[in-house]
């Protein structure tokens, strides 16, 4: 029997073969990894660099890209997205998902394992190790903490990580037990292998919002701040007493924040990162009732947004990760209350840094491109140091002050749950190349 | 329209989705016409023609009895054809949507809705999706605006000038959409407002929205000039932060003993349905302080106002 991927047949993959010699021209090379920004050709021979130098003379049946006035960086990293694939492929699957993924300028992101089956083992980790093969983008699965997230038994990490798992992570729901956060840290380090925690105690937390003064006037349940920052508090602790390595997913509150600021003053292995819609936008927009603006952590106040922002300054948070989560319209178009949460992130990361925090004077250009480039590779274990011959050509060039408005019908994502609906960004991704592939916008 | 009430003012709102971003005008307009909606109500006859031919819906997915009634009766002293719709909200979680359920009562030609749901916005949700006149019967813990209103209406009749009057709303504070309705309503005729109950059931931030605070009964007895006392929901709060009913009762009851040291003319509310002997003693929700069948009666005569002076807009709402 034919296999049968729902949808798939809707959406077919959005690049292109990259011809055998590519030259980029005259653009400005900017590199976080050794913080250099210059003007630059690269030459791109079978989908490898093979020259970075001025004035490189294009040969016969070279194809050029006049990059003028552009920068070329190395392609992004999204170290935390929901690719829904396998099991709710109404909502995203491999192909759409990476399409929105490398019109976002992302090429190599970090999916979750809250999939159906989940990702707990290595038979559904190699399954979807072979069908992500060949796209443009680096897909990599990212296995649970726990067999089926349940916070309970550990899964087989060893094996995991020799079928190549780079970390672990129950995303989704916190780990309950603090017995088997302990013992998941422990085993990992081992490895070297961090766990990805989703920051939240849910004894704290059922409710739709954060708990605020918005939520006291719209009478909604609410998840406080201390549901997340308990959490950090514990975790540091128990990295501390087993030396492992932890990274906090998607922090949202200036407790958080703090607990990690200090930690990573005392030598600790922690690092964090914070999504776009956590260093924009505030729980005030829940006033309109949109479950667009539904998610967990849920948006907070003005105090944390600040938080974030000088945390991403002085560096304790390490790297900017979307939580892409996707969801079907019709999951959405409910009630506040029953609507699932989440939000796209793919398409609109780099546009939401500038618009947000480059142009904003929060983040200079290199700093906001560390933390989508090199950081999340770091943390990772995997190779940052990207711009240099011989290696693969995973590259970006993107217009840095080019303004467009977001509008949810246009992104490639199967689904249309943005938060920046309408809203003017700046910075545009133009080319994607990667694994031999070009996405043009 | 009918000549028993003549009314050339226009509310500004289209629909009643919430005290919060109305303006006094609208609310003095509203009590004015329920006064003399009250008068009918007091003739042998009791009913007027105003809404003869408007079709109104009371869509109720949490469970009422006395806000339902009210509206219903309302209604039908209006002289509209009214048609009731009840069922959980958790049902429709699991089958049709919201939309879907309202879009399709909508095509059989209907004019005005009067929705009750457990979720915030979902009157927000039926405005922007529906023609019809969308009327709030209770959101979750967000608003309540035709209890708001009548609790006004009744604390007017005895106290004109609320203006620096303390008006203290007692009890469960964090999951009440009567208190936040009162709030708004209450600082647009100027009154002092005051939250008064254990701590853990008063929200966070609420003296932002420039409301007092305090735990302790006597303190908020005694400088207060109207009392609302709210439902305690006996299902709902035993547990991490709620020690006992017993408890609540001895620090948060409202008894003739405490109210001993209550100024003359306090005014006491309640929105009911009551728990005697848990938030009112039976010799206060009976005694000679308490307003809560003028509020009940006050109930049909301002729903009726509110359908009427909102029924102006029948068709072009948008």
């Amino acid at each position: 029997m034919k296999r049968m991927i729902n949808n798939i047949s809707l959406c077919e993959p959005l690049y292109k073969t990259l011809p055998k010699k590519v030259l980029i021209k005259n653009g400005t090379v900017i590199d976080p990894f050794s913080e250099k920004e210059y003007e630059s050709d690269i030459l791109i021979s079978n989908g490898k660099i093979e020259k970075i130098a001025k004035n490189i003379k294009a040969e016969k049946g070279c194809e050029e890209i006049d990059a003028k006035g552009l920068f070329v960086s190395p392609g992004f990293f999204d170290m935390h997205v929901h690719l829904r694939e396998p099991g709710y492929e109404q909502a995203e699957n491999f192909v759409s998902g990476t399409n929105a993924a490398m019109a976002g300028g992302v090429t190599a992101l970090a999916a979750m394992a809250n999939t159906t089956p989940c990702v707990d083992n290595k038979f559904v980790y190699n399954d979807i190790k072979s069908r992500v093969k060949g796209l443009l983008v680096d897909v990599h699965q990212i296995p649970a903490v726990t067999i089926r997230r349940e916070g309970k038994t550990i899964v087989e990490m060893t094996e995991l990580v020799e079928a190549g798992a780079p970390a672990f992570s129950d995303d989704g729901s916190g780990i309950r037990s603090s017995e088997t956060m302990k013992g998941a840290l422990e085993y990992a380090k081992m490895f070297g292998t961090p766990i990805l925690v989703h920051p939240e105690d849910h004894t704290f937390a059922e409710g739709v919002m954060n708990e605020s003064l918005s939520s006291t006037e719209l009478g909604m349940s609410y998840i406080p701040a201390i549901a997340e920052s308990i959490n950090v508090a514990r975790d540091i602790e128990i990295a501390r007493y087993v030396d492992g390595t932890v990274h906090f997913q998607h922090v949202s509150v200036k407790e958080s924040i703090e607990l990690v600021r200090k930690a990573k003053k005392e030598g600790l292995k922690v690092t964090c990162e914070v999504t776009p819609h956590h260093f924009s936008l505030t729980d005030d927009m829940v006033r309109t009732f949109s479950t667009d603006y539904k998610m967990n952590p849920p948006l907070r106040t003005q105090e944390d947004v600040d938080a974030v922002h000088k945390a991403l300054k002085d560096g304790t948070i390490d790297a900017i990760a979307t939580d892409h989560a996707p969801h079907p319209s019709e999951k959405k178009n409910v009630e506040f209350d029953f609507a699932p949460f989440g939000v796209l992130g793919l398409e609109t990361m780099f546009s939401a840094g500038i618009t947000y925090l480059v142009r904003k004077k929060k983040l200079s250009l290199m700093e906001f491109l560390k933390k989508i480039t090199v950081n999340p590779r770091k943390i990772l274990n995997l190779e940052a140091d990207m711009i240099k011959k011989g290696k693969t050509a995973e590259l970006v060039i993107f217009d840095k002050d080019k303004k467009w408005k977001v509008d949810r019908r246009k992104l490639n994502s199967l689904s249309i749950n943005t938060c920046f609906h309408d809203d003017t960004h700046y910075g545009k991704v133009l080319y994607t190349i990667n694994n031999g592939k070009i996405f043009k916008a | 329209m009918d000549d028993t009430v003549k009314g050339t003012k226009l509310l500004k709102t289209k629909h009643l989705l919430g005290i919060k971003g109305m303006c006094r005008e609208d609310l003095e307009l509203i009590l004015q016409t329920s006064e003399s909606f009250k008068q009918v109500l007091d003739t042998p006859n009791k009913k007027v023609a105003a809404l003869k031919g408007v079709t109104v819906v009371n869509m109720f997915f949490e469970n009422s009895t006395r806000t339902k009634i009210s509206f219903e009766m309302a209604e039908k002293r209006l002289s509209a054809d009214v048609v009731n719709f009840a069922a959980s909200s958790s049902s429709l979680k699991k089958g049709e949507t919201l939309i879907d359920t309202a879009k399709n009562i909508e095509a059989m030609k209907i004019d005005m809705v009067v929705m009750r749901h457990s979720t915030p916005g979902a009157h927000k949700m039926l405005m922007d999706n529906l023609n019809s006149i969308i009327i709030n019967a209770g959101d979750g813990a967000h608003e309540h605006p035709t209890q708001a209103i009548l609790d006004l209406m009744s604390i007017v009749q005895k106290k004109p000038n609320l203006k620096g009057k303390r008006v203290t709303l007692v009890g469960d504070i964090v999951h009440s959409r009567v208190a936040m309705s009162n709030i708004h309503a209450l600082k647009l005729y100027g009154a002092k407002v005051q939250v008064c109950g254990p701590s853990t059931l008063i929200p966070k931030d609420i003296e932002k929205m420039g409301v007092e605070v305090t735990y302790d009964l006597d303190e908020a007895i005694r400088n207060s000039d109207v009392m609302n006392i709210l439902r305690i929901q006996l299902e709902r709060h035993v547990g991490a932060s709620f020690p006992s009913l017993r408890e609540y009762h001895n620090y948060w009851g409202i008894t003739n003993e405490k109210l001993a040291r209550a100024k003359n003319d306090i005014l006491i509310l309640h929105p009911g349905p009551m728990n005697r002997g848990v938030e009112i003693d039976d010799d206060v929700a009976d005694g000679d302080h308490q307003v809560i069948l003028d509020q009940v009666l006050n109930g049909v005569a301002s729903r009726m106002a509110i359908l009427y002076l909102l029924s102006a807009n029948i068709g072009g709402a948008k």
